[in-house]
């Protein structure tokens, strides 16, 4: 689910449960989400490159 | 007085118990305007002061807890005392005392009262809470930190000798730095939790606030149930100052301070170098993404049921985190176990990570944000700022004083230790207390 839509549905649900004050934490958490999606992309690209030297590095012939 | 010195004068009969209670009775008697307790038990913790007085002179001396009033946060189960979590929904009616409690009765330590706390361990501030807003003991306006401030300031205020907190986020810790005592987490899982209402399974630890680390070991030992191993070691340390995020925004004079500890140290023969821990800025979006839905499930139930009990800030988070994903929580939990292996790496470079508690000093109470080098932030979001980090990797950390700014208010530094070695980290934080707060003091009477 996009952070969008998730946004969305979830302030249409705090409003149908009478309480809209949550709106403006459900956009803040939406902003905390979205910067931890791209946290976890930011890392696992820094570790894909550390992947794709590893055919370069001197290892044994187990790989160890 | 710290316990370390006055429990050989209990040892030895010079002191009674019953003195020392009564000392502290008179105390919080006296400052009842500070909100530290939600209730205490004046007539059982005499009538224990009395049995240990009998039993110490009798030759039965338990060790240096005997007879020592400790205040318990009312968020931990005392058998026959209501558990409010500083909140008016409905307490919990506990008929055993939490393990670290009766541990705590088993090394003699006699339970003073209950202390007030920001409501469900939710907060950094302890004034969302249904017993009054827990004042500073220096200055009225003031916060005194929490969520374990009124265990900060029964401490402080010479009504407890020691108290017991808990910390998902800091709480142990911030109220430690803005009251001006040590303040230790240990690693996480090393004391029991049971018995203890929580805020987030992952997280939550509990721990000793005291006036010296001394003491915080003589409670540490007391709360595991078994004696630290003092390990030999004696220094020179090599202590790693994070770089980046940690110590990007912080107060001037807290700057100063670590400045000067930094110095302290330097010159009484320690190492000290400056570390980085990748990725550390996640932090804050990491533990919301796990705190959040962790407090949200052992609330659930009641927030269908009756939430008009909850503060109208605290409901709302709770609320919050029902919304959130489960693959988010999960990628959260996975970037956890990454910044763990960050924390694990620097600390191969050093002995133990040195940095301040808070990046301020105690709020004004009410306040919705702090300055911080010139900016506004969140007074929540900068008070964890340098804390949270170590709950979700779950690395001891202890809060030790360290001197106060101009207007007199504490601040304290904070000192991280591999995990699972809380007496190494305890040794060290002994070795260097005194020499980084040294021209300071605490801020406190203290007890006896």
């Amino acid at each position: 689910m996009t952070i969008h839509d998730w946004l969305r549905n979830a302030i249409e649900d705090a409003r149908r449960r009478g309480l809209p004050a949550l709106e403006p934490l459900l956009q803040g958490l939406a902003r905390s989400t979205a910067a931890l999606r791209d946290t976890e992309r930011s890392m696992d690209a820094d570790e894909g490159k550390l992947r794709s030297r590893e055919p370069g590095e001197s290892r044994d012939a187990n790989g160890q | 007085m710290t316990i370390a010195e006055l429990s050989p004068r209990v040892g030895s009969g010079e002191v009674s118990p019953v003195e020392i209670v009564t000392g502290c009775l008179e105390r919080i008697t006296a400052r009842r305007d500070l909100n530290a307790f939600v209730s205490v038990q004046a007539d059982r913790a005499l009538e224990d002061a009395r049995a240990a007085t009998a039993e110490i002179a009798a030759g039965r001396y338990r060790g240096p807890l005997h007879g020592i009033p400790v205040s318990i946060k009312d968020l931990i189960d005392v058998a026959g005392v209501p558990t409010t979590a500083g909140s008016a929904v409905p307490p919990l009616h506990p008929e055993a005392d939490a393990p670290v409690v009766r541990r705590l009765r088993e090394a003699g330590a006699i339970l003073i009262g209950k202390t007030n706390l920001h409501e469900f361990a939710f907060g950094t501030t302890s004034d969302e809470t249904a017993f009054g807003a827990v004042h500073h003991p220096l200055d009225y306006a003031r916060s005194a930190g929490g969520s374990s401030g009124g265990a900060a300031v029964a401490l402080v205020e010479g009504m407890c000798l020691a108290s017991i907190g808990t910390d998902t986020g800091g709480s142990i810790r911030i109220p430690s730095a803005a009251c001006g005592i040590v303040g230790l987490k240990p690693t996480f899982g090393e004391l029991p939790v049971v018995g203890i209402v929580p805020l987030s399974t992952t997280c939550d630890h509990v721990g000793p606030m005291t006036l010296s680390v001394e003491d915080a070991r003589i409670l540490f030992d007391a709360l595991r149930a078994s004696a630290v191993k003092k390990p030999a070691e004696a220094g020179p340390f090599t202590f790693g100052v994070p770089t980046g995020y940690l110590l990007e925004r912080l107060d001037p004079e807290i700057r100063e301070a670590l400045t000067t500890v930094r110095s302290q140290l330097s010159r009484a023969g320690h190492a000290v170098t400056d570390v980085a821990i990748p990725n550390a800025q996640s932090t804050p979006d990491i533990y919301l993404h796990i705190v959040l839905p962790e407090a949200s499930h052992y609330h659930a139930a009641t927030l269908e049921s009756d939430p008009s009990g909850y503060s109208p800030g605290i409901r709302l988070r709770l609320e919050m985190g029902r919304y959130l994903l489960a693959e988010d929580y999960v990628r959260a939990m996975q970037l956890r176990a990454r910044l763990a292996a960050a924390v694990d790496a620097a600390l191969r470079q050093c002995d133990a990570l040195l940095l301040p508690s808070l990046p301020v000093v105690a709020p004004i109470l009410g306040a919705t944000t702090v300055d911080l080098d010139g900016n506004p932030e969140p007074v929540r979001a900068a008070t964890l700022r340098l804390t949270q980090m170590f709950n979700l990797t779950g690395h001891p950390a202890i809060a030790v004083p360290a001197g106060r700014n101009r207007a007199s208010l504490p601040i304290g530094m904070q000192l991280v230790g591999e995990r699972n070695r809380t007496d190494r980290l305890l040794a060290i934080a002994a070795g260097v207390e005194r020499q980084i707060t040294v021209g300071f003091g605490s801020v406190g009477g203290g007890a006896g």
